[in-house]
């Protein structure tokens, strides 16, 4: 018997030969060379019913532990709405290609639009693109776009506050590019980025962009005044890394000047998934919308007179440009967008609001609790902090994420052998944050 | 496909006063209020106002506007729309893996890391090779990490004047641009009439400047390069290596695997061979095998099977660096190794074959009335150089939109570059001997009218909800988001 996902008969296939002109399926592959064909079958699993499937993936399941999570470092514990599953598995969004047929996706190509449109607004940047794969790749590209922009320049300063995964991906792209990259020194106090070793940095001269977080890693608010001034007398782009859920309450890129925000959609409320599907975001100048990576929808009309979407700007891109295109990117992270769309429909600039609200008053008042058991003390207390924010530990650091996993809890993510990064949503109750300051408390 | 073509935006539907959020409160009294004004938003993010019955109802509306496999058929060439499985979804939204934040100690996600391993042995099962990593997130992400393995791997041998690929002129564009931003220069070879490379013109182009020959086998217009074992040993012998563009294996499956073909290096589209959704443009995986001698220039993080069978994430200094944050998108992973069991050993065996009887079939159903430039036994794929007579001017774009009026996807057009009116249908192996039948009678209804009515081809789709878009003004004056509209 054939495979459950394969319709052909033995006879429809015997059928097919003949049209086809041979006598097996053998035969269609004659000009394969006999030395590279397989000697025998794979060496994989015989074929499993759904519900072995099922048993497989639940017999993993149950080797992985489900924990209270304060871990953010970049990936946050939001709530994912109801409506969001339910509309993003429709099967005429999540089976479409790319929407390379316009009056037959405008489903795809109309979703696309709000989110470009959503993410404009909440980053204050005039233009998006229609996603990137994650928030690292993202800042990649937009270096590269910097790059591209300065033509002889290709020298990009980073700041030694942005997440490390995300200067980790840039550093790589950038040696394989041909970009330098220099690393700006962070205030040692305060845990922002140094302003005297940017200008000292600028002023050496060939740089192309400057790549600053805010929030930062250590999730503190950076202080931008001045900066879009600096880079741009300079001649240097400036690239602003930030997270969208938090640009519900705080200053956006488009209004400290920066020439692109990029990021991670992550915190629009997608689920951790021990690393993705997320989504990266890429915004800019309008002047810069020709050097964007990856697909952009615009408006147009179609034959009557309707308003309408179609994919735009294609010249820029890999299949029309080749080897002299933006990027390489082709497909990208189409069904994240709708995630973000729905997301952001859902909550409207209110529920951002108040879910940042919820989020500061609980990371506020976790630390003033863990402050207060004398075995943490904030790291940066002179810096302000969103959600997120760093503890100096006087316990052994493994021995105090150990206990906590012990009755279920992440209370963070370990960045330095005596420090502790902790992270707080609107996911955790007071209780949760209770018992952790308990666990904390004992050590 | 709905032909009451729905209109609205999300923001024409917003109206002061509603919401669909509810959250949960935690009693906490620190307020944001004591942030300092100057790190603050100055005015409130435009987005739409909306209670979550009418959020509903738009998407389900937006969503009848949209065309996917589930749809009809999708013959889009190099695209391998196949059936995207349902259990899958379900699979990957099992809580227990999609609750898992990334940075979470290795002992608590046993599980996790033991389904990236499985896949990765799976796959170099299927490729041939020693090792994959599942870390990219689509496949041109894929190839850039390729690229980027063969570079670190010939910068750890000194051999730093390396700088060219060779990549035929027939290759997805994505190769080439892929070679660009790892830093390459791309030289193009030429392909031969019969649309496979030409080896004596290949031969010129090796010498101690390339790096690597990036082919894909079965190529774009779906012929197996059947000199393969002769061109990776002309490439090897110039010190290059071969890279494997993934993207057309699914005929392959059960058939011959890249490494035995001499490739060092390959991606694998999940979102093609193994059947995780498009989605509309994404997500996507790209995993990169490497034959053995290659494994340690794989990207940070990569997944360890110790000794007592446990799983752990390493990070060496050998690697080429990272290509994301953690272990790409992991949900779609598990998706592939969903099919991979569903399938088993039988089935996967059989998915190649099948893939390349349904394109032989249309392709020998139709080579009567279309332009068959390249007259071989083709394998996932065809390509078609528009109708045979082309006397009445129809194109294949032409071509293309009519057959939306037939409630079919279109397939690829004007791709390869090889011809003019390029045409370029796969199939896929979940399609039925009715719907290819189905789809044959309408190619063929399409070349007869082309011929009794080419106004009527010339001037589709009629019946879709939509119909010319005007790209020329989309792209002259760029109206990307709502606020452009309303300023308009």
């Amino acid at each position: 018997m054939i495979h459950r996902y394969f319709p052909h008969t033995k006879q429809e296939i015997d059928t097919m030969l003949k049209r086809c002109g041979v006598t097996s399926l053998d035969d269609l592959y004659a000009d394969v060379p006999q030395e590279l064909r397989l000697e025998k079958a794979y060496d994989l699993p015989a074929e499993m019913s759904e519900k072995e499937v099922r048993d497989y993936f639940d017999r993993l399941g149950s080797r992985n532990r489900r924990l209270t999570c304060f871990a953010g470092a970049g990936f946050y514990d939001h709530y994912t709405p109801s409506v969001i599953p339910a509309l993003i598995s429709r099967s005429e969004f999540l089976t479409a290609y790319t929407p390379y047929q316009p009056e037959i996706s405008q489903g795809t190509l109309q979703y696309i639009f709000e989110y470009q449109s959503m993410m404009a607004t909440l980053t204050g940047m005039e233009v998006s693109n229609a996603s990137m794969y994650d928030g690292t790749t993202a800042t990649a590209e937009a270096m590269m776009m910097a790059v591209a922009h300065a033509r002889r320049r290709n020298r990009v300063l980073v700041s030694a506050t942005l997440n490390p995964a995300t200067r980790r991906v840039v550093e790589t792209y950038a040696r394989y590019h041909g970009v330098t990259v220099d690393i700006i020194a962070e205030d040692p106090q305060l845990g922002v980025t140094s302003r005297a070793d940017l200008e000292a940095k600028l002023a050496e001269g060939n740089v192309a962009g400057v790549i600053l977080p805010t929030p930062n890693f250590y999730g503190i608010l950076e202080d931008l005044t001045g900066i879009a001034d600096l880079c741009h007398a300079n001649k240097a782009l400036l690239i602003l890394n930030t997270i969208p859920s938090a640009l519900g309450v705080i200053r956006t890129p488009g209004s400290w000047g920066a020439d692109i925000a990029v990021g991670d959609g992550q915190s629009l409320g997608m689920p951790l998934s021990y690393g993705g599907p997320y989504l990266g975001f890429i915004c800019c100048s309008k002047a810069l919308i020709r050097k964007m990576p990856g697909r952009i929808v615009g408006a147009t009309k179609d034959a009557d007179g309707q308003r309408v979407f179609v994919l735009t700007l294609q010249a820029r891109e890999q299949h029309i440009r080749r080897d002299k295109a933006t990027s390489n990117i082709c497909s990208n992270q189409g069904l994240m967008a709708l995630y973000a769309t729905i997301y952001l429909a859902v909550m409207g600039a209110d529920g951002l609001r108040r879910i940042n609200e919820e989020s500061y008053a609980g990371a506020h008042w976790l630390m003033e609790q863990l402050t207060a058991t004398g075995k943490l003390t904030p790291a940066y207390p002179d810096s302000p902090v969103l959600n997120e924010f760093v503890m100096t530990s006087r316990v052994d650091i493994d021995e105090l994420i150990a206990r906590c996993i012990a009755e279920g809890i992440l209370p963070g993510v370990k960045i330095a052998p005596d420090r502790i990064l902790i992270a707080v949503t609107e996911m955790q109750s007071r209780a949760d944050m209770e018992r952790l300051v308990k666990i904390v408390d004992a050590l | 496909m709905n032909r009451d073509f729905y209109h609205s935006l999300i923001f024409d539907l917003s109206r002061p006063g509603r919401r669909a959020y509810a959250i949960p409160t935690n009693g906490c009294t620190p307020s944001i209020a004591e942030l300092p004004p100057q790190l603050m938003r100055e005015s409130a993010p435009q987005l739409p106002e909306v209670d979550e019955p009418t959020i509903v109802r738009h998407y389900t509306n937006l969503s009848t506007n949209n065309f996917g496999v589930d749809s009809g058929f999708y013959p889009l060439g190099s695209c391998t729309m196949k059936y995207n499985p349902k259990i899958n979804e379900e699979i990957a939204s099992l809580p227990s893996m999609a609750s898992l934040h990334p940075y979470q100690p290795d002992s608590t996600v046993q599980g996790a890391l033991e389904a990236y391993w499985n896949l990765n042995r799976a796959l170099s099962e299927i490729g041939g090779m020693s090792e994959f990593t599942l870390n990219p997130f689509a496949g041109a992400h894929g190839e850039l990490t390729g690229l980027m393995v063969i570079r670190a791997y010939h910068d750890s041998r000194g051999d730093a004047k390396r700088t060219k690929v060779i990549v035929p002129d027939s290759a997805h564009g994505t190769n080439p641009a892929s070679a660009a931003v790892a830093g390459l220069k791309v030289v193009e070879v030429k392909s031969l009439p019969d649309g496979t490379v030409d080896v004596e013109a290949l031969r010129g182009l090796l010498d101690d400047s390339v790096a690597a020959v990036m082919m894909t086998n079965p190529n774009t217009a779906g012929i197996f390069e059947h000199n393969i074992p002769e061109i990776a040993r002309m490439a090897h012998e110039a010190g290059a290596l071969m890279y494997y563009d993934g993207a057309n294996l699914n005929p392959m499956l059960g058939i011959s695997r890249p490494g035995d073909m001499g490739f060092d290096v390959m991606h694998i589209n999940l979102h093609k061979t193994f059947s995780t959704p498009h989605g509309g443009g994404g997500p996507g995986s790209g995993p990169v095998g490497v034959r053995a001698g290659l494994e340690q220039f794989l990207p940070n993080p990569r997944v360890v099977r110790n000794d007592d069978g446990t799983f752990s994430l390493t990070r060496s200094d050998d690697s080429l660096g990272s290509v994301s944050a953690t272990l790409g998108n992991f949900a779609v992973q598990l998706r592939a190794l969903s099919y991979i069991l569903s399938l088993g050993n039988d089935g996967l065996m059989m998915a190649g074959p099948l893939a390349t009887l349904n394109a032989n079939y249309i392709k020998e159903s139709l080579r009567d009335l279309y332009c068959l430039p390249i007259d071989r036994v083709c394998k996932h794929e065809f390509v078609f150089d528009g109708l045979a007579d082309k006397s009445t001017g129809v194109t294949t774009l032409n071509v293309a939109k009519r057959l939306l009026d037939h409630g079919f996807h279109a397939p690829t057009i004007y791709f390869p570059l090889l011809f003019h009116e390029s045409l370029m249908i796969e199939p896929t192996e979940t399609e039925s001997i009715d719907t290819l039948d189905r789809f044959i009678d309408v190619m063929r209804s399409i070349a007869e009218e082309a011929k009794s009515n080419p106004d009527m081809v010339k001037e589709a789709p009629h019946r879709t909800p939509v119909r010319h878009p005007d790209d020329t003004a989309a792209a002259l004056n760029p109206v990307v988001t709502y606020f452009e509209l309303t300023n308009d």
